[in-house]
């Protein structure tokens, strides 16, 4: 009987991994355009009216899961540029760029989204206060790491310097989810905690969780389809130079 | 949406041209890659 078991090593290979990322994006695009409707339905439709906040606090449904995202993403950068740095692994550095892009715009989506819900909760756009300047510092490692990687020509000296970069600026994540316990800040606190009870109502935890569930799905199928062009521009450059110097 | 309609359907339409910002320069770069190795 032959075996069955699939060879996990072989899709650390930008060409075997080329054609399997093709056939898994379908999988997540279309479940999260849907889970992004059933979100803002819940959320505009089902979840009540904050007692204080008013309608403002709808923003959360967008602010939060973006916020969350571009935490996650960069932690997922930093493991992968890591990753691809001490093992010379091409897909690693590869997925690390790929995510850099799609990790910025969510830390961006979540400043933007934050000073709109602060102008009428807080009666300010910004202030510098420890929550929002360490996301800033986020937003500005990500552009830095994007930067860096496009300044040098080599692709593999690209993807050492990104990773050193992105693997010390991986501590300011604890920084931004802690510094509204550390600090005295104007940004409220977790709302959502993984041992106690969520402080809100359930349609409105309920939205939350589903719109971070569909940003989840469209962050992988957005740096899947980045990944696989990302890929073909480096193996078709790599086939040009080996061309050129033959 | 009581008063706050500016702030929270300015947030959505900030999330809408970021995220489907990239989706249409994801979509452009793919489509010039093809044309590329064509």
């Amino acid at each position: 009987m032959p075996s069955r078991k699939l060879n996990w090593y072989r899709y650390a290979s930008p060409a075997a991994f080329y054609p399997l990322a093709g056939k898994l994006i379908p999988w997540f695009a279309i479940p999260a355009a849907l889970l992004f409707v059933v979100g803002l339905y819940v959320g505009f439709f089902i979840a009540p009216t904050d007692a204080q906040q008013g309608d403002a606090y709808r923003i959360i449904f967008i602010h939060v899961p973006a916020a969350w995202m571009g935490m996650l993403l960069y932690v997922l950068m930093a493991v992968y540029a890591g990753i691809g740095w001490a093992f010379n692994a091409r897909l690693s550095s590869m997925m690390a760029s790929s995510l850099a892009i799609t990790g910025a715009l969510f830390t961006f989506l979540s400043l933007v989204t934050g000073s709109l819900w602060g102008k009428p909760t807080w009666g300010t756009w910004w202030v510098w206060d420890a929550r929002m300047t360490s996301t800033l510092i986020l937003l500005f490692l990500y552009v830095g790491f994007i930067s860096l990687q496009a300044a040098i020509d080599d692709v593999r000296r690209a993807d050492r310097a990104g990773a050193v970069l992105a693997i010390v600026g991986v501590i300011n994540v604890p920084i931004i989810y802690f510094s509204v316990q550390w600090w005295n800040t104007l940004h409220q606190g977790a709302t959502i905690r993984i041992l106690n009870k969520p402080s809100m109502a359930p349609p409105m935890l309920a939205a939350m969780l589903i719109m971070l569930a569909a940003c989840w799905l469209y962050s992988i199928a957005v740096v899947l389809v980045r990944l696989r062009c990302i890929i073909r521009e480096r193996e078709q450059n790599a086939t040009m130079i080996a061309a050129a110097s033959a | 949406m009581g008063g706050y309609g500016f702030y929270v359907w300015g947030s959505y339409l900030v999330a809408l041209i970021t995220l489907g910002g990239e989706v249409v320069l994801l979509i452009r770069r793919r489509r010039a890659l093809k044309r590329k190795v064509q």
